[in-house]
């Protein structure tokens, strides 16, 4: 008898410490390429505002995406390219007059830092000494759909099918060429500049091979903190924002964008 | 059903019964060892064959890519001797469900033979048989049905394989997706109707591989 009441007590105790949910919790589904970014303006925008909890769920857009559409309970959304902002602004799931651009990025292509593989254009990467290049899952990963489109339009694609891997997200991509489990990657110059000791950039993709590499942010429709996450935007935006992101290379959205 | 779902169902299987070929051909003199043989090191042997069933796939398919990645212990001199790594290809894939089924393998064959009367071994050796052949001829054939309930709960294990495939041989349509990868994205990105049926698919070979295994172990008593 004494065992059951100590168990029951202990589960009990063990569930309410598993909530322990605050008043005022914001999260933000963030592309992963804005990891460090999310971070660091997240610890300035905590700070600024004591009982505010930000979490960040980092992921692939496309896998960001379907996790709103299936009803995650989501404040903000930062996708690494328009076309899932599109989706969801299609199925009325974020708040339109929230969206804006906050930021462009390009795609360059890494090798391992100690590589001796001489990769310097396109073309190369058709070559015998080329064996394996890792690109995002076209199907999710917004990295991937810049990779594959600029490799359509390069007319490289369906030669390279047999020697391509494709990675969860753009920083699984980056890892596998940073451990050397592959000859070369494509991510964004950002997250090249973010694993400088393992990897190092062997060209850049034209810029008229892939359409511009556009990040839009929105605040979640069904989210319950709309003002804060709204304020979030707001920051990503101020000269604060711009500053942060430009410390960690990103570039200014282009003009008109959404 | 897509082509990608028919070739994610081909690769299970092929994938399946590569791994259940080799878990036989190294789980069973295992088993034998543990169940019938003194030797030095005896209890870590064991150790190590439990372990995967115990450990979490991801750190199972950690300690995979830092043996077999290609600047792995036994990855860097394979690729520095032949150029080419084991890494996000179909063997990876046979590696990785190997692995975490053998632990079921080894289990129920050294139970199996455990249960083999000794005196009929013991007979066997006065009649001047081998330690080999009263394995052959004797000891494995006795233990039947609990080697066959043990290669058919392997095959099951290997066809359901998830984490540390994914770790070690990638998610890659056509050479490495196999079922559970190809259900993965298939929740993933939304596309509800290809994983509704490969989870029909497997849970119905599931099934069958239970009862198999069920048949064949009560008859193994």
């Amino acid at each position: 008898m004494r065992f059951m009441r100590g168990l029951v007590v202990g589960l009990v105790a063990g569930l309410l410490a598993a909530t322990g949910a605050s008043a005022q919790d914001v999260t933000l589904s963030v592309a992963v390429s804005l990891k460090e970014v999310t971070e660091e303006l997240g610890r300035t925008f905590m700070a600024a505002r004591p009982g505010v909890t930000l979490r960040y769920n980092f992921g692939a857009s496309g896998d960001l995406q379907k996790q709103i559409e299936a009803g995650a309970p989501v404040d903000v959304f930062l996708s690494a390219a328009q076309r899932q902002m599109d989706e969801l602004g299609k199925q009325n799931l974020i708040v339109g007059a929230s969206r804006r651009a906050f930021a462009r990025n390009a795609l360059t292509v890494i090798k391992p830092a100690d590589s001796r593989v001489d990769i310097t254009k396109p073309a190369d990467l058709l070559e015998a000494r080329v064996g394996r290049i890792v690109i995002g899952s076209p199907k999710s990963v917004p990295a991937g759909q810049y990779a594959e489109e600029s490799l359509r339009a390069l007319g490289l694609w369906d030669r390279l099918q047999p020697k391509l891997v494709f990675a969860e997200n753009v920083r699984q991509a980056l890892d596998y060429v940073a451990r050397g489990e592959v000859d070369a990657g494509f991510v964004y110059t950002t997250d090249a500049a973010s694993r400088a000791q393992g990897v190092k950039e062997a060209f850049r993709p034209p810029d008229d091979s892939y359409r511009p590499v556009v990040y839009p942010g929105a605040v979640v429709r069904a989210s319950k903190q709309a003002a804060i996450a709204q304020a979030f935007l707001d920051l990503l935006s101020s000269r604060q924002g711009r500053s942060v992101l430009s410390r960690f290379g990103f570039q200014p959205p282009p003009a008109g964008a959404r | 059903m897509s082509p990608d779902s028919i070739s994610a169902l081909r690769l299970s299987l092929q994938v399946a019964v590569a791994a259940t070929a080799l878990n036989a051909l190294v789980g069973i003199p295992i088993a034998y060892a543990l169940a019938r043989r003194r030797f030095w090191g005896r209890s870590l042997v064991d150790l190590l064959v439990t372990l995967p069933l115990i450990l979490p796939p991801t750190v199972v398919g950690y300690y995979l890519i830092v043996l077999l990645g290609r600047r792995g212990l036994l990855g860097a001199p394979l690729y520095n001797a032949t150029g080419w790594t084991v890494a996000f290809t179909w063997y990876a894939a046979v590696i990785a469900a190997t692995v975490m089924a053998l632990p079921l393998l080894v289990r129920t064959v050294r139970a199996a033979i455990e249960s083999v009367d000794r005196d009929l071994e013991r007979a066997a050796y006065t009649l001047g048989r081998s330690e080999l052949r009263t394995v052959l001829e004797v000891t494995l054939p006795l233990a039947r049905n609990g080697i066959l309930a043990g290669l058919v709960l392997a095959f099951a294990r290997a066809l359901g394989e998830f984490g540390a495939t994914l770790m070690l041989a990638g998610n890659i349509p056509g050479r490495t997706q196999t079922v559970p990868l190809s259900i993965y994205t298939a929740v993933q990105t939304g596309e509800s109707a290809e994983a509704l049926g490969l989870v029909a698919v497997l849970t119905a070979l599931s099934c069958l591989v239970l009862i198999a295994a069920n048949r064949l172990g009560a008859r193994a008593a």
